[in-house]
């Protein structure tokens, strides 16, 4: 018997900028993981990664990573989804700091 | 130095041009990610996990002043002010955007330096003794064969396609600071009965997945023969290496599963096959080369403002200790700037530092850097009567630890704060342990203790060669820490012992405290190092204290 599904966000990174994106429910990427689009059901997830994917002029590498409803939104899972929520534990810098990638201005 | 033939420039401006072009393909949509992917990874640019990252080669870790000006240039202009120096003498930029690459290259081109080969299945960057040229116990400068090795293999069109990436290191010292146990090929410099010099040369070694030691394929290989040699290891790699698995690609396997006389027996094949096709023109080159790497015209001076400030003063006293090591000129040392302050992040520079650094160079070094695999900046040739100057300037700059070969000195790898490939955080690990016996103000009596992080099994933290190698993994989604013991990364290359479960992200500063702790107790006297007691006594006190009876260890 097969595992049993657990929400999931489509996630990726940005082509041109290269910081982490997620995708919405209206087709959008945010940089905000609580503004994805939680999805809960396999076939769904499969679309929506195919449809995510298939933006190839605008995010590199999408994926299916586990999330949850959390307070505000969905919320990672893994430690790895999470350090991509904030950045490098080491600087302040990235999105932990509303920060993209590229010269601090 | 060895400065650009017209050659190396226009080679690496068409590249520049190439790559500028395809960055512009991508970005209008002409190019796919797939077709473009393999395209900037073979010009150093890899995508990670909160940004694109740019490595650079730093070939054989040497840099001039106006080559680090530039990489710190670089670093304010297109990224967030700072680099990362790294086990491959090369520099990492975490946070340059698509876009700016082109310029960034075209600015490393301006300076005679490039990323080209820092990614993909080819020869990458040749490691060498940071303190090659300079260190007293040295047979030869092993560089001049390190830059023909470099222009040989660069854009090789027998070799861009290898089963695995392929990593040579050299050294032309006996005591081995180059690692090169641990290397596809390591090259060691000796003499012969005659005098002669050669190499030892070992197939076979690297770290990661499966560790292993390099293997003697010859005992004396007269420095002529290099290239017709090295183009034989190649080629039998090229043929015989596993294309069908990634992990068992690497050289060491191809070693391992076709033995190492039938490995010896085909490279001397081929190689009497391809060596009459040198004809001689790689000794020209050669002699060209070694005219580049003549050592500085080395001052006359008395040293005693050195020996005074060495009297006087206990923090200058400490730095000198650790820091200095010793030149073959008398009146000069070789000085290695810890780039390891304790709660910093390890191999990190800030532009302004990396500025400081080129102009002590050229102020007071003769103007040479080296970046060493230990992830700090060496400058190899300071008149003793510079010293003091030279100790001031770099601790106003926050660059005056004094730890170089202590527990602090640690090598620690991006791990999960940067790289897409890691399964578990290795910078802030290092940190934690840094301040931990900085706090304790013990790490001056615990003595040479070589403290590695890998934050992948692909051990780009060189933790199996540490006397405490720490690995970070993802265990059941909780970052999970192995600990290894008894690792040596010199001549005397070993791989360390695994010494039990591994522990939790809050647990590993504690029982890293232990394992010292019981080494400062089973020590025999206060010279017996780290490494020393753990190959006199083995494994088990150690694992006793990093296991105490009661309470399980293992972070389940």
């Amino acid at each position: 018997m097969s595992r049993k599904f657990t929400p999931k966000v489509v996630t990726a990174n940005d082509l041109l900028v290269g910081d982490v994106v997620y995708l919405t429910a209206t087709n959008e990427w945010t940089r905000d993981h609580a503004k994805a689009e939680l999805i809960e059901d396999e076939a769904h997830a499969q679309l929506r990664l195919l449809e995510g994917a298939g933006q190839k002029n605008i995010i590199v590498g999408a994926y299916l990573a586990d999330a949850r409803l959390g307070e505000n939104g969905p919320e990672p899972v893994h430690f790895r989804e999470v350090f991509r929520t904030r950045g490098p534990s080491n600087y302040a810098m990235g999105k932990q700091v509303g920060e993209l990638p590229g010269p601090r201005s | 130095m060895y400065s650009y033939s017209d050659f190396d420039e226009a080679f690496v401006r068409s590249r520049v041009a190439q790559f500028s072009q395809q960055v512009s393909r991508r970005i209008d949509g002409s190019l796919t990610e797939d077709e473009f992917k393999p395209l900037r990874l073979m010009n150093g640019l890899y995508l990670q996990l909160h940004a694109y990252m740019l490595r650079v080669a730093i070939p054989y870790g040497t840099l001039s002043s106006r080559q680090m000006h530039q990489l710190a240039h670089i670093a304010r202009t297109w990224d967030k002010g700072y680099g990362h120096f790294t086990t491959r003498q090369n520099i990492q930029y975490n946070w340059p955007v698509l876009g700016d690459v082109p310029a960034i290259l075209s600015a490393l081109a301006d300076v005679e330096m490039h990323a080209i080969q820092t990614s993909g299945n080819c020869v990458r960057n040749v490691t060498s003794d940071h303190f090659a040229g300079a260190a007293a116990d040295e047979i030869e400068d092993p560089r001049p064969y390190a830059e023909l090795l470099r222009q040989w293999s660069t854009d090789h069109p027998e070799f861009q396609f290898l089963p695995r990436k392929f990593k040579i290191a050299i050294t032309g010292s006996p005591n081995d600071r180059a690692v090169t146990k641990a290397h596809d090929i390591g090259l060691r410099m000796l003499r012969n009965a005659k005098g002669e010099i050669g190499f030892e040369v070992m197939v076979g070694g690297g770290l990661g997945r499966t560790p292993m030691i390099g293997q003697v394929v010859r005992d004396f290989l007269p420095v002529a023969d290099l290239l017709p040699y090295t183009e034989a290891v190649l080629s039998v790699y090229n043929r015989l290496g596993r294309r069908d698995n990634k992990y068992k690609a690497r050289i060491k396997i191809t070693v391992h599963e076709t033995g190492l006389e039938e490995i010896r027996r085909l490279v001397e094949e081929r190689f009497a096959e391809i060596r009459p096709d040198f004809h001689g023109h790689d000794q020209v080159l050669l002699d060209d080369i070694r005219a580049a790497f003549a050592p500085p015209a080395f001052r006359n001076a008395p040293t005693d403002a050195h020996d005074q400030f060495y009297a006087a003063d206990p923090v200058y006293r400490a730095w000198c200790d650790t820091n200095l090591t010793r030149h073959r000129n008398s009146e000069y040392a070789i000085v290695t700037i810890s780039l390891k302050a304790q709660g910093k992040t390890p191999g990190d520079a800030t532009a302004d530092q990396m500025d400081l650094m080129a102009d002590l160079a050229a102020r007071l070094g003769h103007d040479e850097l080296r970046i060493s695999h230990e992830q700090n900046v060496i400058l190899p040739h300071v008149h003793k009567s510079d010293l003091p100057a030279l100790h001031a300037a770099l601790s106003a700059a926050g660059l005056g630890t004094a730890n170089v070969g202590l527990i602090s000195d640690i090598i620690a790898c991006p791990g999960m704060d940067y790289c897409a490939l890691a399964t578990a955080r290795s910078i802030p690990v290092a940190q934690d342990i840094a301040l931990r016996f900085d706090e304790l103000k013990l790490e001056h009596e615990i003595g040479p203790l070589k403290l590695k992080i890998s934050g992948c099994i692909n051990a780009c933290g060189h933790h199996h060669v540490g006397h405490i190698g720490i690995l970070g993994l993802d265990r059941a989604g909780v970052e999970n820490y192995q600990i290894t013991l008894g690792g040596d990364g010199t001549e005397t290359a070993v791989i360390g012992e695994r010494a039990g479960p591994g522990f939790a992200y809050d647990e590993i500063v504690p029982a890293i405290e232990r394992l010292v702790q019981a080494y400062l107790s089973l020590r025999t006297e206060e010279t017996e190092t780290f490494l020393q007691t753990y190959r006199r006594l083995g494994l088990p006190p150690f694992k006793a204290a990093l296991y105490p009876a009661e309470g399980a260890q293992d972070a389940k």
